[in-house]
C-alpha cells in the first residue's frame, strides 16, 4: 500500500515536497565537479613553482578563468551541502544548529564571491 | 515501550572498524577537511589579484614544508573524496551494494586514491624540475 497521493506520485515528491532538492543538488555539483577538479589539479601540478607573471596569465586565460568561475560555484555550492548535512547530523542544539548552517551558508557565498571577483580581476585586469 | 525496541545505529566504541565503515566516515572527514583546505587555496587566487608581493609570500608558504604537508593533506583528501564520491554516485545508481562488490571497490578508491596523489606529485615535483 502506498500512502504517496497520485499528485505526489506523479510530481516524484515525497511528504517533504522539496526534500529531494538537497540531495539532487549535491549530485550534480559531484558530477560537475568530477571533470573539473582533475582539470584543476592537473592544471596547478603543472603550475607548481610558477611565477607571479606565469600564474596570473594563466588564469587571465578565457577558458581558464571560464572553469576556474565554474569550478568555485560547484566547490562551494557541493561544500555548503555538505557541512550543513554533518551539522544536522551532530548538532542537536536547535538554535546552534541553525546558527551554524546560517554561518556556513554566508561563509560559502561570501567566499565564492571574493574568489569569482579576483579571477574577474586578473581575468580582465 | 515500542521504541526500546527500534534498531540502533552502530555504537562506535564496541562496534569492530571495517573497510566499509572507516571508508564512510573518511568520506565525511575529508570532505570537512577539503572545506577547509579550499580556504587556502583561495587566499592563492586572492593574492594572484591583490598583487606580486601577497603572491610570492603564499607561494613561499606553500613551498616551506609545512606548506608542502598541508597540500599533500589536501590532495590525497581531495583523490579520496573523489574516488570514493564516484563509488558513492555508482551506489546511488543501486550498483555495486553487494557486500563483496563494496569490499572490492572499497579496496579499489583505497588504491586508485593512493596513485593519483602520488601521480599529481610526480607531475608538481617533474614540473619545477626536480627530476
Amino acid at each position: 500500500m502506498s500512502l504517496r497521493s497520485p499528485l505526489g506520485k506523479v510530481r516524484g515528491l515525497g511528504s517533504a515536497k522539496e526534500g529531494v532538492v538537497h540531495w539532487w543538488a549535491q549530485r550534480m555539483t559531484a558530477v560537475a565537479l568530477i571533470p573539473l577538479v582533475i582539470w584543476f589539479v592537473a592544471s596547478i601540478a603543472a603550475m607548481a613553482g610558477a611565477d607571479y607573471g606565469t600564474f596570473r596569465n594563466w588564469i587571465a586565460t578565457p577558458m581558464v578563468s571560464i572553469l576556474l568561475v565554474l569550478l568555485t560555484i560547484a566547490t562551494f555550492h557541493h561544500a555548503q551541502l555538505g557541512l550543513q548535512v554533518v551539522l544536522e547530523d551532530y548538532v542537536h542544539t536547535e538554535w546552534l544548529k541553525i546558527a551554524c548552517i546560517g554561518l556556513v551558508k554566508f561563509a560559502a557565498i561570501g567566499l565564492a564571491v571574493a574568489t569569482i571577483f579576483s579571477i574577474v580581476r586578473i581575468a580582465l585586469g | 515501550m515500542a521504541s526500546q525496541n527500534r534498531p540502533l545505529s552502530p555504537h562506535l566504541q564496541v562496534y569492530k572498524p571495517q573497510l566499509t565503515s572507516v571508508m564512510s566516515i573518511m568520506h565525511r572527514a575529508t570532505g570537512i577537511a577539503l572545506a577547509v583546505g579550499t580556504l587556502l587555496l583561495m587566499c592563492w587566487l586572492i593574492a594572484a589579484a591583490t598583487g606580486e608581493r601577497a603572491f610570492n609570500d603564499v607561494q613561499a608558504f606553500n613551498a616551506s614544508w609545512i606548506g608542502r604537508l598541508l597540500l599533500l593533506g589536501w590532495s590525497y583528501a581531495l583523490f579520496y573524496h573523489l574516488c570514493n564520491g564516484i563509488r558513492h554516485l555508482f551506489w546511488d545508481a543501486g550498483k555495486g551494494f553487494e557486500l563483496d562488490a563494496a569490499y572490492r571497490n572499497g579496496w579499489l578508491v583505497v588504491a586508485a586514491s593512493v596513485v593519483l596523489t602520488a601521480a599529481a606529485w610526480i607531475w608538481g615535483y617533474a614540473s619545477i624540475g626536480a627530476f
